[in-house]
């Protein structure tokens, strides 16, 4: 059952209900072989249960899931864990404790691959970057990265069709995790390994694969590329978990929107009261010079924080709630100044009232 | 000033050295009669085709039921707490209770059942019967802390579920394993009511057949000499195969319950193990008893002795309970507070010591009384001495994790407050440590209601408790009578069986020092 071609990941209708409670819900999903996808949501939106069914830890109660050529769950077909040809990362590793590193990585090795494991186990520790003089230690006797990086090799070891990262960094400090994250990313696209991560990071999300699939409340809320999710969300909740945004009221009225900031959209299905999103770099914060007019409208700062790099102003607008907008570069803005705000791109238009609307970011 | 901060108060020292160095009476007095005897003599005792039979009958007794207590401990565990076994909460409870029943008991039981009983397989039968919950119990406890996404790394990795167990979950298990084998094994060791019902001769059994007939002889002390070494051989070996092994978990993700596996078709042989392990090992000493009760009837519980054996009894337990607990306070303390080798050294005696058959510490206590303190001798003093050395490691176990629980700043808070350091010590700290406390006196109670051997070499003249009064009877053929003693001991027992059972769903450790 070892494959080493990667395979691709088809998820059709799946649902799953633990108690009557449904956690998933008709999705669909589809990752390329050896592309990289990242589920997203926040805690309890059913992401860890996704992985699960994929991994074959659990099985869904309706809907199929595909590896490569083989339906591995659906009606009738449940193919357990063991024999998926899967890799699996848990959130700590879940090393096993009696074992040193170098058998950890060779576990998964048959006697014939494990005759030449001394070469795998320190070709594999390099892959990951690892020093060999850790070979012979014992899990607890390595760093929280390290264990992280050790549980890569051990998976990587069998080749598997599909690697599958349950928020394999979050226990890891802030400076060592993206250094982890960017790590096993570049070896897993070096392998070439079809791969499914989990997280409920947003910076997480956005670097480490080429589709994101976002996952609330059991059902898919949007997929696509990190670029398309960041800047055209299709709702707010999307919008607000992906990164800092700033929301406006705003009218439309025959396709285009208007609002305090002027009009932001040409073209809008939406007719009536709206929300305008913008994600804060869009908005350009620029001196009152005399005679001059860059189109945006005025607002007085009534509130400045100092931030190291940034400074963020809160600014009175003329219509509007007031706005808080991240400044960089010029540090000379005094409460009371009044200042030029513009949109450098247009509004991400949604409707008001929606359910996901209000709901506040994680 | 410093010196007290660093090493703890003086009086406390002394008494945890006090305590300590009590333990070493019995290792002293083996040493000391060796010496005495001289070596000719010594080797003339102990070479002789009656001890290697004695050393046959004692090795293969620990060498067949050691390993098939923890098979069976093992495989119990699992069904209960990995399967979806029927009833598995209802069976998770019941293989507790047979550490209510005490050996001698149970084999009591199995007599009335099966009068033909005898020789090494019937010993086997009982004495495993009476002690696999010892593997079971902290296996099981284990079982549950054990995080599965350690098993299901292994599945990812191709493994299938039953070399899953064997690679990753046994060797997680070993420690438990190893700890609760030891046990079971220092108990076949130091049991001798329960072999000698079935005429099955140990050590221990011969030890005391010996010491009746020839009070104090230097062949008792020999034998006892061996017995001593056997225990000595049984230690360092599990700590040897112990090894620096400690399988923390490492992660800190929450603990999840690991999922129940299907048992298919499987589930009637796994139902069938665990209803017969309960039957035999439960059911057929209730059974004999109340067959036996019934038999006496109402006037079976007119024994005349029967009230004041239990009020005896319970005294005795009471007493040397608190006794026991008052006097590993400050060895816990100190273990807890200011650890350091001597402490260490100080803590290991009474382990040692209370590893000892019970029986040899008797020897000895009796031997010393009556050469140095014979006043001391037939008295109850004598005997809740030797209770206390014998149970100090469970008062000791128990305290030093609820001292260790205690938020230090609690007591320092306290202190800030303006309390003296005594005063705070006593107003806020001994509150907490109150339930552990009474967790350990409960189990020392446990084992003084149950105690058979040492009471009966030891006990003043007059002495009437349910474990003597039970062997009595035993001993004139009149089960009948026994059965109303052995009925009440048991129900004694159930309480701090339950107690165990409670505590071993969040404490890994709890049969240490059993």
């Amino acid at each position: 059952m070892r494959r080493t071609e990667p395979g691709d990941v088809e998820l059709r209708a799946i649902g799953k209900s633990y108690g009557g409670t449904p956690v998933l819900d008709s999705i669909d999903l589809t990752v390329p072989a050896g592309s990289k996808t990242v589920i997203v949501g926040s805690s309890g939106s059913g992401k860890t249960t996704l992985l699960r069914l994929l991994s074959g830890f659990d099985f869904p109660d309706a809907g199929t899931i595909r590896i490569g050529k083989d339906t591995v769950a659906g009606p009738g077909v449940a193919i357990p864990a063991h024999r998926r040809g899967i890799g699996h990362v848990s959130q700590d590793g879940a090393l096993f404790p009696h074992l040193t590193v170098r058998d950890n990585v060779a576990f998964g090795l048959d006697r014939h691959q494990r005759s030449e494991r001394m070469t795998t186990v320190s070709e594999l520790l390099e892959l990951v970057s690892l020093d060999a003089g850790l070979a012979d230690r014992r899990p607890d006797e390595l760093s929280g990265g390290q264990q992280q990086r050790v549980a890569l090799a051990r998976a990587m070891a069998r080749k598997p069709r599909v690697m599958l990262l349950d928020e394999p960094f979050s226990s890891l400090d802030t400076g060592l995790r993206s250094a982890t994250r960017d790590l096993v990313s570049e070896a897993l696209s070096a392998a070439g390994i079809t791969t499914v991560l989990v997280t409920h990071d947003r910076a997480e999300a956005l670097t480490f694969g080429d589709q994101v699939a976002m996952l609330r409340d059991g059902r898919l809320a949007q997929v696509g590329t990190p670029t398309a999710m960041y800047s055209m969300p299709t709702d707010l909740a999307t919008a607000r978990f992906l990164g800092d945004v700033i929301v406006i009221e705003a009218l439309a009225s025959g396709g285009r929107v208007e609002c305090a900031l002027g009009i932001v959209a040409q073209s809008t299905s939406l007719d009536g009261p709206c929300l305008a999103m913008f994600r804060p770099e869009q908005l350009r914060v620029g001196r009152l010079t005399a005679g001059a007019d860059d189109g945006g409208c005025i607002a007085r700062i009534i509130g400045l924080e100092y931030q190291g790099a940034t400074r963020l102003l809160t600014l009175d607008v003329p219509g509007s709630v007031p706005l808080e907008v991240p400044v960089t570069g010029d540090t000379r803005y005094l409460v009371g100044d009044r200042v030029s705000l513009r949109p450098t791109t247009e509004a991400v238009i949604f409707p008001t009232g929606r359910a996901g609307a209000s709901s506040p970011t994680p | 000033m410093n010196r007290f901060r660093r090493r703890g108060p003086v009086a406390v020292i002394v008494m945890a050295a006090g305590v300590s160095l009590l333990g070493l009476v019995p290792l002293g007095y083996v040493v000391f009669t060796a010496v005495v005897t001289g070596g000719p003599t010594l080797a003339a005792l102990v070479f002789r085709p009656r001890v290697a039979e004695l050393l046959g009958n004692t090795a293969g007794l620990v060498v067949i039921t050691v390993p098939l207590c923890a098979m069976v401990g093992v495989a119990a565990a699992w069904l209960v707490e990995r399967s979806n076994l029927w009833g598995a909460r209802v069976f998770g409870v019941l293989l507790v209770v047979p550490l209510a029943i005490p050996a001698f008991v149970n084999s009591y039981g199995w007599v009335s059942a099966v009068p033909s009983l005898n020789g090494i397989w019937s010993g086997v039968l009982i004495a495993g019967l009476s002690y696999f919950p010892l593997v079971y119990l902290p296996v099981a406890a284990a079982l549950r802390r054990l995080d599965p996404s350690v098993e299901e790394s292994a599945a990812s990795l191709g493994v299938a579920p039953f070399a899953v167990f064997l690679r990753v979950v046994l060797p997680q298990l070993r420690l438990p394993i190893l700890g609760g084998s030891l046990i079971i094994g220092l108990h076949l060791l130091s049991e001798y009511g329960a072999f000698a019902m079935i005429r099955f001769d140990t050590f221990t059994t011969a030890i005391v057949d010996q010491f009746r007939s020839t009070f104090d002889g230097p062949a008792a002390n020999a034998l006892a000499g061996v017995l001593v070494l056997i225990c000595l051989v049984l230690l360092v070996g599990e700590s040897g195969a112990r090894g620096g092994a400690r399988y923390a978990r490492i992660g800190s993700g929450a603990a999840r319950p690991s999922a129940r596996r299907a048992l298919g078709a499987f589930a009637p042989a796994a139902q069938l193990l665990v209803s017969g392990l309960v039957i035999l090992s439960v059911g057929v000493p209730i059974a004999s008893i109340g067959r036996w009760l019934v038999q006496g009837g109402v006037a079976g519980w007119s024994d005349r002795y029967l009230a004041d054996a239990l009020a005896q009894t319970i005294g005795y337990a009471l007493v040397g309970a608190v006794v026991t607990c008052i006097l590993a306070f400050p060895i816990a303390l100190l273990a807890v507070r200011f650890p350091g080798r001597v402490v260490r050294v100080l803590e290991s005696i009474t382990y040692i010591t209370s590893s000892l058959p019970g029986l040899v510490t008797a020897l000895a206590f009796v031997a010393v009384a009556i050469r140095l303190v014979p006043t001391l001798y037939q008295t109850s003093v004598l005997v809740v001495a030797v209770y206390l050395l014998m149970f100090l490691p469970r008062a000791i176990v128990n305290l030093r994790s609820g001292l260790a629980q205690v938020p230090p700043g609690i007591e320092e808070a306290a202190r800030s407050l303006g309390r003296h350091p005594v005063v705070a010590f006593s107003t806020v700290t001994l509150r907490f440590v109150l339930p552990s406390a009474v967790a350990g006196a409960a189990l020392v109670f446990l084992g003084i209601v149950t105690e058979l051997t040492s009471t009966l070499l030891l006990a003043p003249n007059g002495t009437r408790t349910l474990a003597i009064q039970f062997w009595s009877r035993v001993n004139e053929i009149d089960y009948v009578g026994a059965a109303p003693y052995a009925a009440l001991m048991i129900l004694l027992s159930l309480p701090v069986t339950y107690l165990l059972f409670a505590r071993s769903r969040t404490d890994r450790k709890v049969v240490n020092g059993l």
